[in-house]
This record gives structure tokens, C-alpha cells and sequence, in this order.
């Protein structure tokens, strides 16, 4: 009830705000002069009229290229966005004639809206400009000089300048390829659809519906969430065993009267200057069949056969979670140094003169603080095992790999490898957009629950 | 008391000392493999019958196009830690000091954005290289613009790092008369270099073990290959037996430069990670 009155309120204040806006684009133009309507249609005349140069030839260039964009370019994909393309390409003797390309519709769909709204935003901001710019003339006062708008670009406005490049290239290289894999979900894109030589198109939902086991492929539902616990068990074991573990290590070499903590710090840091493709390819070498760990294990008759490492499902999985250890500990390892000695030595002193042995010191003084100060830490750590690709796909790929699974899913595949097959080796694109959501859902639900029960989020003095 | 002291640190050493052979025997398999002669895969021995220099010499040899792929690897790290490092003290400067409209939508929209698998965008990525000329034999610009244009993202750690240079520097400035862009150019910059080293370092490293989006990107033109795509080929491939000790001596080759750069900077490596991990 409460949550529904608060998203209403939303609503209800964006039409306000909407409305607002509306009627000031009405106002700007019945109150402005010549110069500001002149503007309505021509972006960056009333500003170039009152001298303002720099803003109003920055204006009017970019209505000229976004509006030829949009026109030469854009419109012919964006009125075929909602069916994809209609005309096949076909090949009449040996001469093949391309019709459309349902890729390129979508994408460049996509982008042609994009183009619109930032048009419309622009065309609005180019309004406001006008109509301040009048009213500061109608007061009697100067408009800032070019020079002066040039140079607050490294000042007051520095932000713009700075955020600019990035902002953009994170928009075309990041946020339009997610709103395209986004909108592919929802399509028929796969090997049997691939353009230029098929088109494909909307489908509605039948791509989640067969998620959730109501579609032919039955199986691909039950698989996919056979990968999803796997992933979650995975990313549970690995975070939490190299944290304690790694936190283990410091204390260890932090321990007063140990000597030579740099040479044990560096021998453990190796594993993270080394390029895992080499330590992490051949230590999966290592422990295949026919690899050393078990030749030597033969040699020494501690085993009859060799195990089979990489071919047992539960070996695998125990093996990978081990192996993560030695690439793992070593980061916890150094953090830990760090915020070890944070702690005030006063209350190890008096926990020492209270009689608390080594192991009640720990529980009740470090690792309380720990968890209080790494708790973002291991919520990044456990993110990114759910997303660690390199240490399963170098290692073994995912194998084994079982009948029982759909789409070629192994036993140690966690959904973003089982994403890369399904892309690369399957080219399921349709099923692939279908898992990068659902792999997009669960991090960002896990994220949020854990981040709202962090101790150091609700009570940010705490240990202060 | 002592005594159990000694007695503890005695346990602690010897776990250390396992540990640190733990850690260390893989690499140490891996550089007695690199000097093996005798043709095979995975052998059942650990130190070769016969030590020589022949794959060493393979990789230099003109049968291998492996300093090829090095070049390009060591192209493709630097311009990204140069490029990477300058976007992301942008950022992070805008982020932490500025305040402006849409500030903090910026930072959700972008933390949201993150939680969304890379390789989803694979596909797309590839077809926008592929319009402006940037995949096969243009693969290795093709790369670093892909690396460099969403790295803003990632600017956490920096902007934790600026959040603790005192506020009021920047206020004396602007009294003085200085321009934003002044500040950071002249004491933001100077003030950061742990943090500074720290981003460009790990730019640096990230590109060595580019895999999937490289072999993607550079798929069929062999002379666009980074090692990491080149070298799992030899493992990966039917001819394993021949390639594996060939694969050694390259990994050696890579893991050499690449270590010797972190050890040397491992200290602001730790700044970085420490820093950044606690503020979250």
C-alpha cells in the first residue's frame, strides 16, 4: 500500500513535471522576441543574434548532423524496427541480392532513437538558453562573452569537459550494445536466423518461457538452473575460503617474530603477477590424466589408477575451488596486511593482560573488525566469482560436460561461461541475451540484499 | 610463555615454508618444462632428460610469429594504461569534486550498467568494430578503443583515493585564483601518484591475459593474435604434444617482463587495493 501510493506520487509528479515543462516551452515562446522563436526552429539562432557565438554555432552544428543522421541515415532502419525486415536476402544463379538485415535494423533502430531523444534534449536546453539570455537583456544586464563561456569549460563547467569523452564512449561501447542484447531476448536470433543471408525477428516472450520450462526445449530450463546453483555454490566456496584462508596467511606473517615477512608476501604474489592464461593453463595441465600430479601420485603407488581430475564432476568442482585458493589468497592476503594495522594495538594489550588466548582475540577483536571494514570488499569479491570466467575456462573449459545438460553446458560451467559457449560455439544469440539477463538479475539482487544488510552501510560509525 | 611462543612460530614457519612451496611449484614445473628437449605433452618426470634452449629458439625462429604477438600484446598494454589512466582520473576528478546535475544518476546508471556480463555485448562490439574497419588485421586499435572507451567505469578506487585529499586545498586554490583545471593539473595529479601508478599498472596487466574478446575480434588473421590468444591455440590444439613445451618458454617469456614490473610497484599495488576495498 505504502510502496504503491510512493510510485504513484513518482508518476503522478513526472506528468507534473511534464506538464511544467510543456507549458514553459509555450511561455518561452509567446513571451520571446523574434530571436527566440527564430530558435524553435532554427537551434542556436537567438544566441548567435545576441552575439553569443560559442554557444549557438556549437548548437546549430550539432541540430545540422544529428538532424542529417537522422534523416539520411537512420530513418530508413528505424520504420522497419518493428518487423526486423521484411525481404530476404536471395540469390538468383550466382548473383545474390541482399535485402534487409534485421542486425543492422535493430542496432542502427536503436541508435536512430537515441539520436532523436538527444535532439529533443538539446532543442529544449537550446530554449532555456534563449530564454535566460532575454531575460538577462531585459533586466539590463551583459551576457557572459564568449571567452568567458570558453573558459568556464576548464572551470565551473570542467565537469563537462572531463566527463564528455568518457560519457560517450561508454554509451556507444557499453549502453547501446546492452539495450541491443536486451532487445535480442526478445527476438529469434540464432544460427538458423543469422543475417545477412536470414532475417529474424520479434518473438514476445517464448524466449523466457522456455527458461522457465513451459517451451519445447524443456531441458534448457532445468539446466540453466542446474548451472545457476552451481554458480552460486562456486562463488560462495571460492569467496569465503580464500577470505579466511587468506586472512589465516596475514595474521601468520604479521605475527610478531616472524622474520622475513617481504620474502613470504612476495613468494605468495607471484600468482597474481604471473598472466593467469599461463599459471592458470598449466596448472589445469598439471592435474589432467596423463599429468604430472598424477604421475607422480602412480610413481609413488599412493594411488593404483589415475584420478580423473578434470573427467569427475565432484573432483572438478573441488579441484577448481581449490586451485582458486592459490590465485585467491594472495589478494585477501595483502588487503588484510593493510587493515591489520589499523586495529589499535591498546585492545590486543588489554585482551593479553585479560588472559585471552590467541584464538578469543581473534574472534572477538579482528575478525569483527574485519568483516565490519571488508564487507563492500567481499561483496565485490563474490560478484566477481559469480562472473570469473578466466579461472574456469582456463582451466577446463567447464568439463565434464553431461547429456543430461542442454546447449552444452558442463558440469563446472558457470552461467558466463556457459554465456561465451552458447555465443561463440552455438551462436544461440537469442538464448545467450536470455541468460546475460538473468545472470544481470541475480547480481543485482544479491548486490542490493547484501549491500542493505551490510553493517558498515546501516551504521557507518560504528568502529569509528 | 616463551616457550609456547616459540613452539607456535616454529608451526607457523613450517606452514609458511609449505605454503610457499605451494605456491611456488607450479612455476618452478613451468621453467624446468620450458627448457625440456625431448618432444611430448605432460611428461610422468619432472626435470627433462635433456635441458636445451630449442624452444626458446622456436619462438624466435622464423617458423613462429610469436614476437609478432608480443609486439602486439605490449602495444595494446601500453596505449590502454596510458589512455585508461588519463579517462579514469577524468572521471574520477568530475565524480569527487565536481557537483553537478545528474551526478549521482551518472554513478548508479553506471554501477547498474557494470552488473551486466561482458561478453553479452560481444556480438554487438564486434559489429561495431567491424563498421569502422577495426577487427582482423585491424584487431589491435580495434582493441585498445574497446578497453579504453568504457574504462570510466571503473573509476571507484581513483575517486576513493581523491574523496581523502582535504577539500580545502582545492578552496585555498580557487582563492588564489586558480581553475578547475589548474587544481588538478598542478595538485590533484602530483598528490595522487600511489593511486595513479596504481590504475595504469593494472591497465597494464589486464591486456596479457585478454582472451575472449581478442580472439574474437582478431578470429582467422593470425598477425592480429595477442600471445594469450596465440599461445591457448598450442595447448588447445591437436598438436599439443608438440606445442606444450613451446607454450612454456613463451609463458616464461610473458610472465617475466610482466613480474618484474608488478614486483617492482607492488607497493602501490597494495595502496590501491587496500584503499579501495575498504571504501568500498
Amino acid at each position: 500500500m505504502d510502496e504503491k501510493t510512493r510510485r504513484g506520487g513518482k508518476l503522478a509528479r513526472f506528468f507534473q513535471w511534464l506538464g511544467s515543462d510543456l507549458k514553459d516551452i509555450g511561455a518561452t515562446f509567446v513571451q520571446g522576441d523574434w530571436k527566440t522563436r527564430m530558435s524553435y526552429l532554427i537551434m542556436g539562432f537567438g544566441q548567435i543574434a545576441r552575439g553569443q557565438f560559442v554557444r549557438g554555432i556549437s548548437m546549430l552544428v550539432l541540430q545540422v548532423l544529428l538532424l542529417a543522421f537522422i534523416v539520411f541515415f537512420g530513418w530508413d532502419y528505424l520504420s522497419k524496427i518493428t518487423t526486423l525486415g521484411t525481404v530476404e536476402s536471395s540469390m538468383r544463379g550466382r548473383v545474390i541480392t541482399y535485402g534487409d538485415n534485421s542486425f543492422f535494423i535493430l542496432l542502427y533502430g536503436i541508435l536512430t532513437i537515441v539520436a532523436v531523444l538527444v535532439l529533443i534534449y538539446l532543442w529544449r536546453v537550446n530554449l532555456r538558453q534563449n530564454r535566460d539570455a532575454q531575460r538577462t537583456l531585459a533586466l539590463g544586464k551583459r551576457l557572459p562573452t564568449n571567452a568567458r563561456d570558453a573558459s568556464s569549460l576548464l572551470n565551473e563547467h570542467f565537469d563537462k569537459t572531463l566527463l564528455a569523452l568518457p560519457v560517450l564512449g561508454i554509451f556507444i561501447f557499453t549502453v547501446l550494445p546492452i539495450i541491443f542484447m536486451i532487445c535480442i531476448a526478445f527476438t529469434n536470433y540464432d544460427k538458423n536466423h543469422q543475417p545477412p543471408g536470414k532475417l529474424f525477428s520479434w518473438v514476445g516472450l517464448s524466449n523466457f518461457k522456455e527458461l522457465f520450462g513451459i517451451g519445447a526445449n524443456s531441458n534448457f530450463g532445468s539446466t540453466f538452473f542446474y548451472v545457476l546453483l552451481w554458480t552460486l555454490v562456486w562463488a560462495f566456496f571460492a569467496t569465503f575460503l580464500t577470505y579466511f584462508l587468506g586472512m589465516a596467511v596475514a595474521i601468520m606473517i604479521n605475527k610478531k617474530g616472524i622474520r622475513f615477512k617481504k620474502l613470504w608476501r612476495t613468494i605468495l604474489v607471484m600468482t597474481i603477477a604471473v598472466p593467469q592464461f599461463v599459471s592458470l593453463l598449466y596448472v589445469g595441465k598439471m592435474f589432467a590424466t596423463d599429468g604430472l600430479v598424477n604421475a607422480m601420485l602412480l610413481r609413488w603407488g599412493w594411488i593404483r589408477t589415475a584420478i580423473p581430475f578434470w573427467t569427475n564432476p565432484v573432483y572438478a568442482r573441488i579441484l577448481i575451488i581449490v586451485i582458486n585458493l592459490w590465485i585467491g589468497i594472495p589478494y585477501t592476503m595483502l588487503i588484510v596486511t593493510g587493515l591489520l594495522m589499523n586495529i589499535p594495538a591498546e585492545l590486543y594489550e588489554s585482551a593479553r593482560i585479560d588472559g585471552a588466548n590467541a584464538f578469543q582475540t581473534f574472534k572477538s577483536i579482528t575478525l569483527p573488525y574485519m568483516l565490519f571494514v571488508t564487507g563492500p570488499f567481499l561483496l565485490t569479491q563474490f560478484i566477481g566469482h559469480l562472473n570469473n570466467f578466466n579461472v574456469i575456462f582456463l582451466l577446463n573449459k567447464g568439463q565434464p560436460q553431461s547429456m543430461q545438460l542442454s546447449n552444452k553446458a558442463g558440469a563446472t560451467d558457470l552461467l558466463v561461461t556457459w554465456l561465451y559457449k552458447i555465443t561463440v560455439e552455438d551462436n544461440n544469440y537469442k538464448i545467450a541475451a536470455v541468460i546475460g539477463i538473468m545472470v544481470f538479475i541475480v547480481t543485482a539482487v544479491i548486490s542490493l540484499v547484501v549491500y542493505n544488510t551490510m553493517p558498515s552501510v546501516k551504521d557507518e560509525e560504528g568502529f569509528q | 610463555m616463551a616457550g609456547s611462543n616459540r613452539r607456535s612460530n616454529a608451526i607457523i614457519y613450517a606452514v609458511l615454508i609449505v605454503i610457499s612451496i605451494i605456491w611456488l611449484f607450479p612455476f618452478f614445473c613451468l621453467i624446468l618444462q620450458s627448457f625440456r628437449g625431448e618432444y611430448g605433452g605432460m611428461v610422468n618426470y619432472l626435470f627433462p632428460k635433456e635441458f636445451s634452449l630449442k624452444n626458446y629458439q622456436f619462438l624466435f625462429s622464423n617458423s613462429s610469429k610469436f614476437v609478432r604477438w608480443y609486439l602486439n600484446t605490449l602495444t595494446i598494454a601500453v596505449f590502454v594504461a596510458v589512455f585508461q589512466t588519463i579517462i579514469i582520473i577524468c572521471v574520477s576528478y568530475a565524480l569527487s569534486r565536481m557537483r553537478f546535475k545528474g551526478r549521482r544518476l551518472l554513478m548508479n546508471s553506471w554501477l547498474v550498467l557494470g552488473m551486466f556480463p561482458g561478453f553479452l555485448t560481444m556480438i554487438c562490439l564486434y559489429f561495431l568494430l567491424k563498421l569502422l574497419g577495426l577487427t582482423q588485421a585491424g584487431a589491435i586499435p580495434g582493441l585498445i578503443l574497446i578497453s579504453v572507451a568504457s574504462s570510466g567505469m571503473g573509476y571507484y578506487i581513483c575517486k576513493g583515493y581523491f574523496d581523502t585529499i582535504p577539500k580545502s586545498l582545492d578552496e585555498a586554490a580557487i582563492i588564489d585564483g586558480a581553475s578547475r583545471a589548474q587544481i588538478l593539473w598542478k595538485m590533484t595529479i602530483p598528490l595522487s601518484k600511489p593511486i595513479i601508478i596504481y590504475t595504469a599498472l593494472v591497465a597494464f596487466m589486464a591486456p596479457w591475459c585478454d582472451y575472449i574478446f581478442a580472439s574474437y575480434v582478431a578470429f582467422g588473421n593470425e598477425d592480429s593474435y595477442n600471445v594469450a590468444v596465440a599461445m591457448q591455440r598450442w595447448v588447445w590444439t591437436n598438436d599439443y604434444q608438440g606445442y606444450f613445451t613451446r607454450f612454456c618458454a613463451g609463458g616464461i617469456l610473458v610472465a617475466i617482463p610482466v613480474t618484474i614490473l608488478f614486483m617492482c610497484l607492488q607497493k602501490y599495488y597494495v595502496e590501491g587495493i587496500t584503499g579501495g576495498s575498504v571504501k568500498g
